[in-house]
Order: C-alpha cells, then structure tokens, then sequence
C-alpha cells in the first residue's frame, strides 16, 4: 500500500532505508530542518544543512523513487542565543524559491523557555511574510502540554496565520484534541519510547476519525524505526479497518495538506 | 470500565483485542514490577530526596486502576508540566520524564 511519510529525517538514514522505505511503499517524504545532535557553531552550517536538504537530499531520494521535500527553520533546540537564531533565521528566504522546499519547519519550543519563545514567534512571523505552510514541533514528554499551548497562542496571537495551514507535530492523547479543536491539523509520530506506538496512533483515529490526521516516523538519528507509518497500516488493517482509512491517514490527509503549499508532488 | 451503551469505536471484538495484545502487554507489565523491584534491591542512593520520576510514576500506576477510562490521557496529564508561563532560561536539552516541582 503506498504512503507518504510526512516527516522524517532522511540526511540521519542511510539507502538502506530509503530502499526498504521504497519496497515497503513510500512514494515521497517531507523533511524538516531539526537539531542534528549537537549544536552548530555558526550560521555558515546552517546554510549547508539548507543546501543538503534542498539540493543533494532530493537526489539522493530520486534514486529510490521516492520525492523527497523539505522545511526550513532553526529548531528549537538551538533557540536560546536570539542573536545566533535571527542570524540563521535571516539566511531562510533565500532557499525558500527552491522546488522542493514546503514551509517553515520544524519549529516549536524545546523547554519551553522565553528564548524559545520569541524565536517562534519570529519564525511564526517569517512565514506569514512569505506564505508558507508550517510544521510545529511540540516538545518532548513532561514539556509538551505546556508548550503545545503556548505554540498555539502564539500562532493564534499572530493573528495572519490559517490555522488550517498549520501542522503541530508529535501530538499525544492529552494534546491531540486541543490541536484540532483549534483547527489545526495533527501529526501522531510513531516513535519508540518518547512520542507514540502505531497501536495507540490506532486508537487516536479510531476515537478521533480521519480528519485532519496523519502519521509520520520522525526517523532520525536517534532509536527510530523508518518503516514505522507502513507498520501502522498493517497494524490497521489486523484491527479491520478498511483500505479507505488506512490510505486516508497515510497518504490521501499529508497530500491534502502539503498540497497547499503548491509544491507538494509525489512523482506518480 | 468502558460505558455498554457508547458506541465502540474499535471495529475489534473485545476478545480478539485480548487475544491479539495480552501477551505483549503482559510482557509490559512485567517489565513495570521488574523495575520497581530493581529499585527495592538497588544500592542507597547518591541524594536523599525522593525521586520525583518515580512518586509520578506510582501516581500513574493508580490511574490504571481507577475505572475511570481515558486513562492514557489522564497518565499523561499526570506526567505533564502544570504551568503555564515560559521559563527564564532552559536548562538542558532534555527531559526527565515526569514534571519536577520547584
């Protein structure tokens, strides 16, 4: 069954995995700029990372026929000097005509500090500024109620964004409900120990529907399974959903959304 | 326990979920009282306060059995950060777990 995996971090992985990605069905994926494991120590390797992404990831993809786009941003994680942030923040627009590139993302708070803060909010603004889809990053565990609110109020409180235009990421059972009810739509990362189980994405659609839903990997660089939304289709289908659902949470929902960035294709 | 008269949204019968997920689940569990008996059996330890990863913990394991439903949510909540204002400054990339109370 085909899929999109709407967020995964393909510069971590090897062709071994893009090769079992393309066996197992994935026509295209999206990957967003995140924190590479360490700290980088200068604008200068952001743009590289920006030229990786945009340039030399999309070919490495093509050769397992997978489409592969991209989200910019600086992460988080790396937030808490403004100074650096709004240097690398100012090195954006000037990727953001290349073919493959979506939006503003993956960005979000980390500790929920107000570093964090008010670099979202300049991202948040950036996008406005020159219309693009974003994809959030809620944070990790203990953190992510708290900063998934704190996201959306400043989204909200910015007052220029479509929150239909609008993915808040690595949604939870205690956060899932107040994503859509803002009417933004919702990824389930489907990521061992930290974010989510294909079986308990399963139980969210089953309680939720299909609207406005979607499942990703999040593979990266860290203990993550590449082959995860695939594993969540075959987990849906052994419960007795119909192919109807399955393709809607795993290809027809991240076509519908991405499409709005007027980019989105996935080579078929 | 779930209510009888609201709609099942797993298409699933309950038996087939018991016979697909106990054993996993089982192993799950186990894995829990593993743990908790590793603490009983662990060496004393470097601080004298009580962790508060594990107080959340066993909080958490009493939701499981309250009857109460929703109780992945309810577990979560319980684990979250109840404040609502940002923080100064992060002090670490990471999390622990479980919210620590100033």
């Amino acid at each position: 069954m085909k899929y999109i995996d709407p967020h995964i971090h393909m510069v971590s992985r090897t062709t071994d995995d893009y090769q079992r990605m393309a066996m197992a069905g994935c026509v295209a994926v999206t990957e967003p700029a995140f924190w590479a494991g360490f700290d980088r120590n200068s604008a200068q390797g952001f743009y590289d990372y920006y030229v990786q992404l945009t340039d030399t990831e999309p070919k490495r993809a093509a050769q397992f026929g997978i489409a592969h786009h991209c989200w910019l941003c600086i992460n988080p994680k790396e937030a808490e000097d403004p100074g650096f942030a709004r240097e690398v923040i100012g090195l954006i627009p000037d990727f953001l005509d290349k073919p493959n590139v979506l939006g503003i993302g993956e960005i979000g708070l980390n500790k929920n500090s107000k570093n964090e803060l008010e670099i979202l909010e300049a991202q948040i603004d950036l996008a406005a500024q020159h219309d693009q889809l974003i994809l959030v990053h809620t944070p990790h565990l203990e953190d992510k109620l708290k900063g998934t609110k704190l996201i959306m109020d400043a989204i909200k409180n910015h007052g220029s964004i479509d929150p239909g235009r609008v993915l808040i990421d690595h949604v939870e059972e205690h956060t899932y409900e107040h994503v859509l009810d803002r009417g933004h739509w919702a990824g389930m990362t489907l990521y061992p120990d930290s974010k989510m189980t294909p079986q308990r994405a399963a139980d969210i659609i089953e309680m939720s529907g299909t609207e406005r839903l979607w499942i990703n990997s999040a593979g990266d660089w860290g203990c993550s399974d590449p082959l995860a939304v695939p594993k969540c289709q075959q987990e849906m289908k052994l419960r007795g959903h119909t192919t109807q659902t399955i393709e809607q949470i795993s290809y027809d929902n991240p076509l519908k959304f991405l499409s709005q960035s007027g980019r989105f294709n996935t080579g078929e | 326990m779930a209510d009888p008269n609201e709609q099942p949204t797993c298409p699933m019968p309950r038996d087939k979920v018991v016979d697909r997920y106990f054993m996993e689940h089982r192993a799950k569990l186990l894995d829990v009282a593993a743990f908790l008996d590793r603490l009983d059996r662990s060496a004393a330890p470097e601080s004298q306060d009580d962790d508060f990863r594990v107080e959340a913990m066993q909080r958490a394991i009493q939701l499981l059995i309250d009857e109460k439903g929703e109780r992945a949510k309810r577990v979560l909540e319980l684990f979250s950060d109840p404040t609502e204002t940002p923080i100064e400054k992060a002090p670490m990339k990471g999390a622990d777990g479980a919210y620590k109370p100033e």
